[in-house]
């Protein structure tokens, strides 16, 4: 019995040795980023290319177009209609401080078309269809159910993630302008009727202050939110790690991860369309 | 036709799927190392072995759902891994696979599950699709009131059916079975083997069963060959241990052929007993 415990060596490891371990360890890490990131570009340059072959059946595409778009609708209206209010609260002493409340539809209206519509739309896609999408997919691989695809000569990301795909980047538009809609009304209800702020001047201000570039700034960016959640979810869906608890961790991971890319996204593009602003209307640049 | 395929053809003499020095690794752990096999048209194998062998995924190998370490598989002397998408899925229709949990579609129903491959590699339509999906629906013992049904509303033995169903509806010249009875009571498991000798007779297909009920193996198969787990083996080893017809496993002298057979545990139990005194003296040194 001595010759197994005998051959343990238990003298812990000393200051090199912890270091060499640790940058293994990052290395390590680091590794399997960089592979995790190259398989995603590759997921979804493979997205692209089927979406551009041979598009799915159309009531496969119905299907995800409502489970995707048409559902999300209520809970995204909700929210953007919650979130113009509160806005309107949080505002509302501030600029009642110098008198400018009327001015409040103007702040609000422009958060609401330019971050809050499109952040809030893509993060309730993320944390309703981003989570589904990848449990959905991460049982069907566990239950072979993506190995049965395969072996009747379908091809699963035809089949599985273009429909998805496809739904989430076209309805995201939809529910950004229903996100900022609601906003906008949530806000003007609570400044007017509970704040009694004036009607006349809070509709008169809003509308001078926000031009068209505003709202197609939210919702071309909603576009860029939609494809991320669509092809981070169903990457993780497909490779779910065995087992309930993997099924569970790739739901958790494609709604974090979904969110953390909506943030990342949101600060490079919003830099990236002043700059067209400013291009375009240099007499703004400031 | 490539070099190697014309090649492959040229060594084909009436096999319908051969597996040449087949070696898959996961990671670090190696499954299956230098399979060589051959099955030729219309015969039955049965692939048997114990939990973890590598049965399944010897099988799914065959198809191309997982790839290869080493070594190739030719089909009808096509060797798979050079096919490119499009011929791979063209070869695919050749096959049919029933998965252990008969792997349906959640989302569709029993009529949809079915024509799902007819659907989408053959321009059908509604009414020739119902009535099609009908017929392997009573092929498989099975009355057309399930076609309205979800899969999750039938039994195991049903679903099972209906996989059947599913791989039998685009006439494949091979079926794939992947433990066919296992989570099945005993009755459900003879009509399951039933079903299969049917088939295999009114379609006179070649069939790969991976089992390890040996009552269905011997029930089934024209010849068997059983797997053993790599761990078990020494290098030099051969992962087949055993290939040959009915009549010959049961007269084996190799004890571990022989101990499957019977379903004894052997050593396997000393082994258990050595494994937890070894971890109970790990646990008493480390709270020494």
């Amino acid at each position: 019995m001595s010759t197994g415990s005998a051959s343990i060596d238990r003298r812990p490891p000393g200051f090199f040795g912890r270091l060499s371990e640790g940058v293994a360890d990052i290395g390590e890490i680091t590794l399997a980023w960089v592979e995790s990131v190259g398989d995603i570009t590759l997921f979804a340059w493979q997205t692209f290319a089927w979406m551009v072959t041979r598009l799915p059946r159309k009531d496969t595409l119905v299907f995800a177009f409502y489970q995707i778009g048409v559902r999300s609708l209520p809970v995204v209206a909700l929210t953007g209609t919650f979130i113009g209010m509160v806005l309107a609260v949080q505002s509302y002493s501030q600029f009642r401080a110098f008198g400018l409340e009327t001015q409040l539809g103007a702040v609000i209206n422009r958060s609401m078309f330019r971050e809050l519509g499109p952040v809030l739309a893509a993060t309730m896609l993320a944390g309703r269809v981003g989570s589904s999408v990848a449990a959905e997919l991460g049982t069907m691989r566990v239950t072979e159910q993506i190995d049965a695809l395969v072996a009747m000569g379908a091809n699963p990301i035809r089949y599985l993630v273009v429909p998805r795909f496809l739904a989430c980047l076209f309805m995201i538009p939809s529910l950004t302008i229903m996100a900022v809609f609601m906003g906008v009304v949530g806000g003007g209800f609570y400044c007017t009727y509970v704040l009694n702020v004036d009607s006349f001047y809070y509709v008169n201000n809003a509308r001078y202050a926000d031009a068209n570039w505003d709202l197609l700034y939210g919702v071309f960016k909603s576009v860029f939110f939609g494809a991320a959640i669509a092809i981070l979810s169903c990457y993780r869906g497909f490779n779910c790690l065995p087992g309930a608890e993997g099924v569970g961790r790739a739901s958790t991971a494609a709604f974090v991860q979904s969110f953390v890319v909506i943030l990342v996204l949101d600060l490079l593009l919003s830099i990236a369309l002043d700059n067209v602003y400013y291009f375009i209307w240099p007499e703004y640049a400031v | 036709m490539s070099e190697s395929h014309s090649n492959a053809r040229a060594d084909d003499n009436g096999t319908l799927i051969a597996a040449r020095d087949l070696t898959v690794r996961f990671g670090r752990q190696k499954v299956l190392r230098n399979i060589t096999l051959e099955v030729p048209r219309g015969q039955t194998l049965a692939i048997i072995g114990e939990s973890g062998c590598g049965k399944t995924v010897l099988l799914k190998s065959l198809i191309g759902l997982v790839r290869p370490t080493g070594g190739h598989v030719a089909y009808d002397g096509q060797q798979i891994d050079t096919l490119n998408d499009k011929e791979l899925t063209a070869l695919r229709t050749r096959y049919g696979f029933v998965f252990q949990n008969a792997a349906l579609f959640d989302s569709l129903t029993i009529a949809d599950n079915v024509a799902f491959p007819l659907r989408e590699h053959r321009r059908i339509g509604q009414e020739e699709a119902y009535h099609q999906v009908r017929d392997a629906l009573a092929m498989v013992g099975l009355p057309a009131s399930v076609m309205v049904k979800r899969p999750a509303e039938l039994s195991g033995g049903m679903r099972k059916r209906v996989g059947l169903a599913r791989a039998i509806i685009m006439e494949p010249e091979i079926l794939l079975y992947d433990e066919p009875t296992t989570g099945l009571d005993p009755i459900m498991s003879d009509v399951i083997n039933e079903l299969i000798i049917r088939t295999r007779e009114q379609a006179e297909v070649t069939s790969i069963v991976v089992t390890h009920d040996m009552t269905s193996a011997l029930k089934l198969a024209d010849r068997i060959v059983m797997l053993y787990p790599l761990a078990r083996l020494g290098q030099e080893q051969s992962q087949i241990i055993f290939d040959g017809t009915t009549d010959e496993i049961e007269r084996c002298k190799d004890k571990r052929v022989a101990q499957f057979l019977r379903g004894e545990a052997g050593e396997r139990l000393q082994e258990m007993r050595d494994s937890h005194e070894s971890s109970r003296m790990h646990t008493a040194l480390q709270d020494r």
